[in-house]
């Protein structure tokens, strides 16, 4: 049935007396009309990252909002575990990509809509792809791709004399599930808390200390972890690294594991306990992903038709006891170093030039940074040199001595700038050296 | 090593399948919901997208009841309806859909009125495990929730109204043994330690123990020592913050210290100091507890008595002789060395088996005595029980008729926040109104878009008589009453989609006897994003 003719007139009607009638609770830009259902189906461009748990839910959500244009990125394939909730995929779609599945189901089903499939990753795009588009929305299980996006969209953020050009604003509305938990957050770049300034709301990852898994396990993780990173690699029983979805890697680590484990008396190793520990299995149902992915689109819905204010900014869901929800305004960090304009300088504070460039790296790896494999060049008059890069071999050979020198004998001084590249950015991030002991000789 | 399993499990397909949920609801969880039927009334987006997620996770089967046809306006917004099937029956194009998502799961529809099922087959809804009800009429609602409310079929009836939505649940009685808190209160009975656990506590000599040794007892052992430090000083356990600090301290001061005099940073000290608040008061009966051991369900067993309630008679009986709950049998990490912790935990869980035994013989005994089969409740069953014992929870609530019908017996409590003029209960007032006006009008309140202005006026005058039956003196404000006549009766996909997800689980709750269901009605606002809980 095509939206023509007569049947127009009943065609999202639901959603014309939201965005063609006046109410007191509306924004104050917004002017009911026929033109907003147009913008959302015609103008709009929606980019969804994700086509997993939230993903599926998010392209069915917008398409039946009235968005039309969508493009979905997502870099794996369906795997068995999916179809408990990833709803847009069949048994017979098992190994195939997800992002090319889920636009194409959502193509036949839904009239008008065109979602364009990218069955890549995310840093696979640069700033021309992602300037199109005019809300990105994210249902993503990795930190790290969460905060590679938030920089990227930070990156297209225009200022005209230190003033942000409000039209170069690509809101991000990020979406998050574990077991019946969630949280939805609305960011509007530039303007509103960013990924990077809230990143301590993320639960930090569960690691055992290696000792306690070499000589002191007490919990079945504990082994499990021991012949994860231990036994694996001494032993190599299959000649290459774990793959947490080969059931031969899982048995000889369950086994391992067993035998590990009753050799201390410990109890409780079983097959799913060792499933979970290798694959860092989150737990998942399709009723949080509903919930959680809706209210990513109500809020998406908001910002294309202004029909009324949106979350600001954070919401918190949990259905264990209840249904509980908590939102509250999240604060935007004036030095945050992806999101303080780019305009004002940004630093990176040390004690002194007696500094290893290693507790460099460390630093850069904690604190209000988080950086996962920072690489680091100083910029010198006559020309830039290369401290350390780590995840290019070649490089990190010939550099790996510069991390036992101290920041002295690197000829680094008191306002050298270093440009850190990470994989939690798409862009360098330029920093400048700042000596806290500045009584220091430099 | 363990001969029960098999060397290398194979997993079925199903396990793989179903893997990401049976690892929050286990395996038992997933039996309990393949053995579910569901009824949902009435083919709205917030009924289909409520199965959506009750089908997906593996519920055994459904039935969809609706005597509608599908029109155009339902299919730009529900996911499973299509363009092809305008006029044919919602539930039978509905059904078709839904079913394509799993095909683990049996359904079926029934293409007539609810009224007329009713009439027909008053025990139609006997065989459900729970009947959903969306976008109701008034007195629909009626006569479904004294229906079910006899039947004693759980109900939840639900509806998606513009930027708002609410649920309400209908249940009698509701038993939970696996509430699954997010933090679990693990008894570690240091004050009153059994005989084996006081031995061993009693065997570690701190004082003369060097460096490497001292720094890996067990918390338990260094909170249990100071603890008797403290009560040898004042004669009592620590009762109140003072006391406690100066617990933390004595316990502090026990560090060992360098030649400078400055203490090791033992993680395990820092343990037991943490622990101070949490580990001595987790031996008391909670008041949640306390309250069901003394519900007229447990006092006064039946022939009829459900498991639950012999059970928590068993246990009244435990905690009466040994003045504490059964143990847990559980033990979190700590920083000690494998031996200390192997042990530690075995003492725990030998304790946990015998506590657990003594409750099952009681139960067997309480079984004669009450004529009932004395395999109606296994030792696993007990077991679980007993280690789960500081969490069970009860959920009775209202019959929803009996609100509707007379002079609501929760007035003053509806009265009451609606004088808050931050509380959501306007909108459930307001949600009130308009199954009101539709009773009357036979459309909703803003539905044409010339009706927009005397519908306000109209649903108005619903309201104030609503509130008058309440007894609020109340007005709702018309600006309120003004949005919902522009909503006009419509059903926005995302705020139906999250109600749904909200709903579903929920049901799953029910289902399952895992985690616990709200009390009795939520409200969603998808303007402020959020939820909120009033027990009616």
């Amino acid at each position: 049935m095509n939206a023509d003719g007569n049947n127009k007139t009943r065609q999202f009607i639901y959603l014309r007396k939201i965005l063609e009638r006046a109410g007191p609770f509306c924004h104050p830009d917004f002017e009911p009309s026929p033109e907003i259902l147009n913008f959302i189906s015609n103008d709009c461009k929606i980019l969804v990252i994700g086509a997993g748990g939230l993903g599926c839910e998010l392209l069915k959500n917008l398409g039946l909002m009235g968005v039309k244009n969508m493009h979905v990125i997502d870099m794996d394939t369906i795997d068995l575990s999916n179809l408990n909730r990833q709803f847009l995929f069949r048994l017979n779609d098992i190994g195939k990509s997800k992002a090319e599945v889920a636009a194409k189901f959502i193509n036949e089903k839904i009239p008008g809509c065109k979602v364009e499939a990218h069955f890549n990753k995310i840093q696979d795009f640069d700033e021309d792809f992602y300037r199109q588009f005019t809300i990105v929305i994210c249902g993503l299980d990795s930190i790290v791709a969460r905060r590679w996006i938030n920089a990227m969209l930070v990156s297209l953020l225009i200022y005209d004399d230190e003033k942000l050009n409000q039209a170069s604003v690509i809101p991000l509305v990020d979406g998050g599930t574990e077991g019946f938990k969630g949280n939805v957050r609305v960011i509007l770049p530039g303007l509103t808390a960013c990924i990077e300034c809230t990143l301590d709301l993320f639960p930090p990852q569960v690691t055992y200390p290696l000792c306690t898994i070499a000589s002191t396990p007490r919990l079945p993780e504990h082994c499990i972890e021991f012949v994860k990173i231990v036994q694996w690699s001494k032993e190599n029983p299959f000649d290459t690294i774990i793959d947490g979805d080969d059931p031969n890697h899982i048995n000889w680590i369950f086994e391992k594991a067993q035998e590990r484990a009753s050799l201390f008396g410990i109890s409780g190793v079983s097959y799913r306990l060792v499933q979970g520990v290798i694959k860092n299995i989150i737990p998942a149902v399709a009723s949080t992903n509903a919930v959680i992915a809706a209210a990513c689109v109500t809020e998406a819905f908001k910002l294309a038709s202004s029909c009324c204010a949106t979350l600001n900014n954070y919401m918190m869901f949990n259905d264990v006891d209840g249904v509980y929800t908590y939102t509250y305004e999240a604060e935007k960090k004036d030095d945050c170093i992806v999101c303080s304009p780019a305009f004002r300088p940004k630093y990176v504070d040390v004690p002194h030039d007696g500094m290893k460039l290693s507790e460099i790296i460390e630093y850069l790896s904690e604190n209000q940074y988080q950086m996962k494999n920072p690489g680091i060049v100083a910029v010198f008059p006559e020309k830039n040199r290369t401290l350390y890069i780590s995840n290019v071999p070649s490089i990190e050979k010939t550099t790996k001595d510069n991390l036992k020198k101290t920041l002295k004998e690197l000829n680094l001084i008191n306002g050298t700038k270093l440009i850190i590249t990470d994989s939690t950015r798409p862009l360098p991030l330029e920093i400048i050296l700042r000596f806290s002991e500045i009584n220091n000789e430099t | 090593m363990d001969s029960n399993s098999p060397k290398s499990p194979e997993q079925s397909e199903k396990i793989k399948k179903y893997d990401r949920q049976l690892r929050l609801w286990g395996d038992h969880g997933q039996v309990a919901l393949e053995n579910a039927h569901i009824c949902l009334i009435n083919v709205t987006v917030l009924g289909t997208e409520i199965l959506k997620s009750l089908v997906l996770p593996g519920i055994g089967s459904f039935t969809i009841v609706d005597s509608g046809k599908v029109r155009e306006e339902d299919v730009s917004a529900n996911f499973f309806l299509d363009g092809e099937s305008i006029g044919k029956s919602k539930a039978e194009v509905a059904t078709f859909f839904l079913l394509e998502l799993n095909p683990d799961v049996h359904g079926d529809y029934i293409d007539e009125s609810l009224q007329r099922i009713i009439e027909n087959n008053p025990s139609f809804f006997n065989s459900f495990s729970v009947v959903v009800g969306t976008a109701l009429t008034e007195s629909e609602i009626i006569l479904l929730s004294s229906i079910l409310w006899d039947l004693k079929v759980p109900l939840v009836i639900c509806r998606s109204y513009g930027f708002t939505g609410m649920a309400r649940l209908q249940i009698k009685e509701h038993t939970v043994i696996e509430s699954h808190p997010d933090n679990h209160n693990i008894s570690f009975r240091l004050i009153n330690p059994f005989p084996s656990l006081k031995s061993y506590l009693e065997s570690f000599n701190l004082d003369s123990m060097e460096l490497k040794d001292h720094a890996h007892v067990p918390f338990v052992v260094i909170l249990y020592k100071y603890l008797q430090d403290f009560i040898k000083l004042h004669g009592t356990i620590p009762k109140t913050y003072k006391d406690k600090e100066i617990l933390r301290d004595l316990i502090r001061k026990g560090m060992k210290v360098d030649e400078n005099g400055l203490p090791y940073l033992e993680q395990n000290f820092e343990e037991a100091i943490k622990a101070v608040n949490y580990a001595l008061s987790s031996d008391s009966i909670p008041s949640e507890i306390s309250k069901l051991l003394n519900d007229d369900n447990c006092v006064n067993l039946t022939t009829k008595s459900k498991p639950f309630w012999v059970m928590s008679n068993a246990l009244k009986y435990f905690v009466e002789k040994e003045g504490c709950l059964p143990l847990r049998g559980t033990l979190p990490d700590m920083t000690t060395e494998t031996k200390h912790y192997v042990n530690l935990q075995q003492i725990y869980r030998v304790q946990a088996s015998k506590d657990a035994e003594d409750v099952y013989r009681t139960v067997q005994q309480l079984l004669r005595q009450l004529n009932q089969h004395t395999d109606s409740i296994s030792e696993q069953d007990v077991k679980l029980f007993c280690k789960y014992s500081s969490d069970l929870r009860i959920i009775r609530s209202s019959c929803i008729s009996q609100e509707y019908i007379d002079k609501p017996y929760n007035s003053s409590y509806i009265a009451s926040q609606l004088d808050d003029p931050d509380s959501m209960m306007e909108l459930y007032i307001i949600l009130r109104g308009i199954e009101r006006f539709y009773s009357e009008y036979k459309e909703y309140p803003g539905e044409l878009d010339d009706h927009v202005e005397p519908d306000i006026v109209k649903l108005k005058a619903c309201l104030c008589k609503l509130l008058t039956e309440i007894g609020s003196s109340t007005l709702i404000k018309d600006d309120l009453i003004h949005e919902f006549c522009r909503y006009g009766g419509s059903e926005l996909h995302s705020v139906s989609s999250f109600l749904g997800g909200c709903i579903a689980q929920e049901v799953i709750k029910l289902i399952t006897h895992q985690y616990i269901p709200f009390n009795n009605t939520i409200i969603y606002n998808a303007v402020t994003s959020s939820v909120v809980t009033f027990c009616l």
